[in-house]
């Protein structure tokens, strides 16, 4: 369907035709002469209104605008992992061979390298029943994942025609498959999809299974669910981005997509050279062999900031059908509600709260519920996470966005700049966030790392609670005037800020800790704090303990405990008693 | 074929609205003759259909709904380039104002640039010398880096970055490499010409570009001034492999006349009036700093902003600290208690820095030192803040200790003098100097090796100065320490 139609008017990203009947409502479109994608969002009989993902300057009225008769969507198929795109999937490494450093206007790049030849697997005979979602092919789309090509959603009905397993390219037919109509569908390695529907499931699961992620923080005090969702809300400077970083290099999850949305051009080359460097401790392969990044700088078009979000959650679906677990990391989604609100301005449509549009929650809430542990059409079980960092403006929580996506996400890891300021990091302040999934993964922790887990992360809690409390008389009458039981829950709570909260990412030891060590962690300084409470109710002054070092032995025990000597916290434990019963002789 | 149009249809504050226009395009540039033989020029902001708005550069002043002839160009806003840039001087739209006649084009290049490639751009890595150790240490330059300067109005900002391009000069091997594109928005003309006689003085005049809108010239061009420069920046950086250093003061009027115009264009807007693309717009501007896989050259932004009543949530410091890559924050209160450079360390960052210290780049003991300090001076506010309710005296011993080693801090560390250009291995051995003030056990941010190689030869090098200081100053009869309290005295002692 191609129809020929004349741009009216432009301004900035959005171009306007007239008195066109043509167009559907998000409806793919190419803009100009120079073919510029589009996607049409607002039709009238008057007027159609398009919003234009590349840079418009040069653009004449009465330049041709093409329909596609298709909702904007992207190409599912093998080539996605290990890979960099904009916002509209367009591969940037291509772009950059064609058209060199900067990226120039139209370039068309089809998504996937379609003359890369995948080692393909068959898993279907002439004469099977297939169903939407059921796997036809497998291919290793690199060492370490496994492509399955699955039949679209849409389509069902029995496989006609079979080719012999072997090399193939994304767009060759490998199978063709007959519908209740007599219809044939050539299935090939790709599919395409669009970005703005979530890909169809069975079932939601219940979410209780933690997403680990070795840093200690979230992994105890804020725990988060494979397939759920969190919202890192932080000023600038408090750590959304090394956050994120942190989260993608060492959770569990095996396929990792990182949108940077609307952020630094100099981070996202951080990512790539970081990722493709860091080895995967489980496969001994590069993270880049199971990640996909999509990078949509500040600078680059406002229309495919906002799409980027999109094309990122639909991938992570696709690979949540084939069987996997995906985490994906949006950065930041305050730059994509600013898109929204810097597109609905252009469209002059009534403003809500700070001008951003009304519709600006909906949105929002449709984004998160694309998350989720599900039951995918074949049969096998995937979730895709949601981790949304959050840029709120002038750093006040109360804005639009971190409020809206407070309420549509159940971990909120909140950033504290005084926390940042003293280069507490990761940054998240223990008093003001909150996980919702407690109650969901509290058996997987009982199983995995038994009931004591749980009670220490209670009691650790119980501690900074009082400590907080504690620090609002220390702030008016200063510490010396606490009698010594209230002294000795500062001091502990500053080994539990200090050596536990806190996590050094540059540190070899420290920048991944896995559950034990956690947990060992956690046992020592209770150890500590159930024995000094111990000698301190028995009369013992509190100078004495703290003049014995352990306090700040225990601080340094992040570094001076490697992640496979765990014994050693049997010693650590036995100095304490040692030392604590010296301290009573004496 | 080229086609006048005679008169306009509407004129609203700068914008000019022509209507049966064939042929223009989006961003175009026209000559608008006036009759009385002046010219003015303008870009098409807004079409729809025949009728197109237009911004005129130069201001509305004078235009009629019919004394104006009106030229479309052909192409959108261009700057010439040639490698006799250097040393010349602009006006904010990138016309020649020095007399020395025409650029000779050997190319011209559209100001708005396009977006770096992610994928092509180098991660930049190699730190800046600035010689000044809040910045060496606490917040290190990287070569490619934007990294803004968050100031209040009356505070030193201007010769603060007057210092870091002079002083990053001298400290560069390939100094002949280097080059500064300076762009003036909105600054009255004392301003600019403090500048100008700076790089005069110490010799670099010849190596500067100089953009300058000042206060009282058209708000329209101000919008065009950074991207003149930066236009400017990228030719010498990428095409002729040059360093340059990009200073765009002041931010603050820049964002006002985008403001300015927007409101003018009847544009919904944001946040304090200012326009919903603010953020996506100063994007365009500080993202053009960086460093390309493959080129030589770099482009580094110290953009100057003046926080408006030192509000740093205010937006044009907020979403400028959400795109750059760090901020170097001035604090009034230091200012006024005669610290300069007046860093206010705790909100400032740079981060880029984990990357371009530590060992290979500077020193290794530089990312614990760094972070120590940081966090020894929060433990510091701690402290001070506590004192103000229940007084000094009734303060912990520990806490006591805490609030001499900010006084240290401030007076030593913070305090340089402003030709005063120290090596990095000389800052860092200060701030071991300084912590050594405090006990061992409370440096929980470096570990025992780097403690035993750095904290322990600094706490034995301040002994027997103290002792030295001791000896002498008893001799002279005043007490050793009263030395320490005053900051002009260790100031000048370190010039």
């Amino acid at each position: 369907m191609d129809t020929q139609d004349l741009i009216f008017g432009i301004n900035g990203p959005v171009v306007t035709v007239r008195n066109s009947r043509s167009f559907s409502m998000m409806e793919m479109v190419f803009v100009g002469n120079e073919r510029l994608v589009g996607e049409v969002i607002g039709v009238s009989d008057k007027l159609t209104t398009i919003q234009v993902y590349e840079e418009t300057t040069g653009l004449h009225p009465g330049e041709p605008v093409y329909g596609t008769g298709s909702p904007m969507n992207v190409t599912l198929g093998p080539g996605i992992l290990n890979n960099i795109f904009d916002g509209i999937e367009r591969p940037l490494k291509e772009i950059a061979k064609q058209s060199g450093p900067f990226i120039s206007r139209g370039s068309r790049v089809p998504s996937l390298d379609e003359d890369r030849q995948w080692d393909v697997t068959l898993c279907i005979k002439p004469g099977d029943r297939v169903k939407g979602g059921d796997i036809y092919a497998e291919c290793p789309e690199t060492p370490i994942i496994r492509h399955k090509c699955m039949v679209p959603p849409t389509l069902s009905g029995t496989i006609s025609k079979v080719s012999p397993d072997g090399k193939y390219r994304v767009n060759d037919t490998i199978a063709v498959l007959t519908d209740g109509e007599g219809q044939e569908h050539s299935l090939t390695l790709c599919q395409k999809w669009p970005i703005r529907s979530p890909r169809p499931i069975a079932g939601r699961l219940q979410p209780t299974i933690p997403l680990i992620t070795g840093q200690r923080v979230i992994d105890t005090l804020f725990p988060i669910s494979k397939g759920g969702t969190a919202a890192i809300p932080g000023g600038f400077g408090t750590g959304k981005t090394m956050t994120q970083h942190q989260l993608a290099k060492w959770c569990d999850a095996d396929i990792i997509i990182y949108v940077g949305c609307g952020e630094r051009g100099n981070e996202m080359s951080q990512v790539l050279d970081e990722f493709s460097e860091l080895i995967d401790p489980k496969s001994g392969r590069p993270m880049t062999d199971r990640t996909v990044l999509i990078a949509n700088t500040s600078n680059m078009p406002v229309a495919a900031r906002e799409a980027s979000i999109y094309t990122g959650i639909t991938l992570g679906e696709y690979y949540r059908d084939m069987g996997y677990h995906v985490a994906l990391m949006a950065d930041s989604t305050s730059r994509w509600a600013e898109a929204l609100r810097e597109i609905s301005g252009r469209l002059e449509e009534m403003p809500a709260e700070e001008g951003f549009p009304a519709y600006l929650p909906s949105r929002l809430s449709e984004f998160y519920e694309r998350a989720g542990i599900v039951d995918n059409l074949n049969g096998t079980v995937g979730s895709v996470t949601i981790i949304g960092a959050v840029s709120p403006q002038g750093s006040d929580f109360s804005e639009p966005v971190t409020q809206n996506t407070k309420r549509f996400t159940r971990c909120f890891w909140a950033l504290d700049k005084n926390l940042a300021y003293a280069r507490h990091y990761p940054a998240i302040n223990w008093m003001q966030s909150y996980s919702e999934y407690f109650s969901d993964l509290n058996p997987w922790y009982v199983k995995h790392e038994g009931e004591e887990f749980i009670k220490y992360r209670k009691e650790i809690n119980k501690i900074l609670q009082q400590e907080n409390k504690l620090m609002e008389i220390v702030k008016l009458i200063g510490s010396d005037v606490l009698p010594d039981d209230q002294k000795l829950t500062i001091e502990i709570a500053r080994v539990i800020r200090v050596g536990f909260l806190q996590q050094n990412a540059f540190h070899a030891e420290d920048t991944y800790v896995p559950l034990d060590k956690q947990k060992r962690m956690m046992e020592v300084i209770l150890h500590l704090y159930h024995k000094s409470k111990h000698l301190i109710s028995a009369g013992v002054p509190i100078s004495g303990i703290i003049k014995s070092g352990l306090f700040d032995k225990l601080t340094k025990m992040k570094y001076d405990i490697p992640n496979n000597k765990l014994e050693m916290f049997d010693d650590y434990k036995k100095d304490i008693d040692q030392t604590l019963s010296a301290i009573v002789s004496a | 074929m080229i086609l006048d149009y005679i008169g306009v249809k509407d004129i609203s504050g700068p914008l000019i609205v022509l209507d049966n226009i064939d042929n223009a395009s989006f961003e175009e540039i026209v000559d608008i003759h006036l009759d009385d033989g002046t010219m003015r020029q303008g870009r098409i902001v807004q079409m729809d259909g025949k009728r197109v708005v237009i911004q005129v550069f130069e201001g509305t002043r004078g235009i009629s709904l019919t004394n104006t002839r009106t030229r479309l160009l052909g192409h959108p806003m261009e700057m010439s380039l040639s490698p006799e840039i250097l040393g010349r001087i602009f006006n904010g739209s990138g016309q020649p104002i020095d007399g020395l006649g025409d650029i000779f084009p050997v190319k011209t290049a559209n100001v708005n640039g396009t977006p770096i490639n992610p994928v092509s751009r180098l991660y930049p890595k190699n730190y800046i010398n600035t010689g000044i150790s809040t910045i060496d240490v606490l917040m290190t330059l990287i070569r490619g880096q934007k990294l803004p300067i968050f100031s209040g109005s009356g505070m030193k900002h201007n010769e603060l970055a007057v210092q870091i391009a002079r002083q990053a000069k001298i400290s560069d091997e390939e100094n002949g490499n280097f080059a500064i594109v300076f762009a003036a928005m909105g600054v009255k003309s004392d301003v600019a010409d403090y500048f100008r006689r700076s790089f005069d003085e110490s010799g670099i005049l010849q190596r500067v570009v100089m953009f300058l809108n000042l206060a009282n010239d058209p708000i329209i061009e101000r919008i065009l001034t950074p991207r003149c420069a930066l236009t400017v920046a990228e030719y010498l950086a990428f095409e002729l492999g040059m360093h340059v250093l990009v200073i765009m003061t002041d931010m603050t009027s820049y964002a006002e006349a985008l403001r300015e115009f927007s409101s003018s264009k009847g544009e919904i807007p944001g946040r304090k009036g200012y326009p919903g693309y603010l953020y996506s717009d100063l994007a365009s501007l500080y993202e053009r700093a960086g460093m390309i896989r493959g080129k030589p050259g770099s482009v580094t932004q110290i953009p100057i902003l003046t926080m408006p009543n030192d509000d740093v949530t205010h937006p044009v410091p907020d979403l400028t600290g959400y795109i750059t890559e760090g901020q170097i924050v001035l604090d009034r209160s230091l200012d006024s208690s005669g610290v300069y450079p007046p860093v206010s360390v705790l909100p400032s960052l740079s981060r880029l820095m984990k990357d371009g210290i530590g060992k290979g780049y500077t020193r290794e003991d530089h990312s614990a030192l760094s972070n120590q300090l940081f966090a020894a001076y929060a433990r510091v506010m701690d402290a001070r803040s506590l004192a103000s309710v229940i007084g000094e005296e009734e303060l912990s011993p520990e806490d006591k200790q805490y609030i001499q080693f900010g006084k240290l801090f401030e007076s030593k560390f913070i305090s340089q003098g402003a030709h005063e250009n120290r090596t990095i291995d000389q800052s860092l051995d200060l701030g071991w100097e300084l912590l050594s003030v405090l006990p061992r056990g409370t440096l929980d941010r470096v570990d025992d090796a780097t403690l035993d190689k750095y904290y322990e030869p600094a706490k034995k090098r301040a002994k027997a100065a103290s002792a030295d200081a001791k000896k002498s100053f008893s001799m002279a009869g005043i007490p050793a320490d009263q030395k320490t309290d005053s900051p002009q005295e260790s100031g000048a002692d370190n010039a």
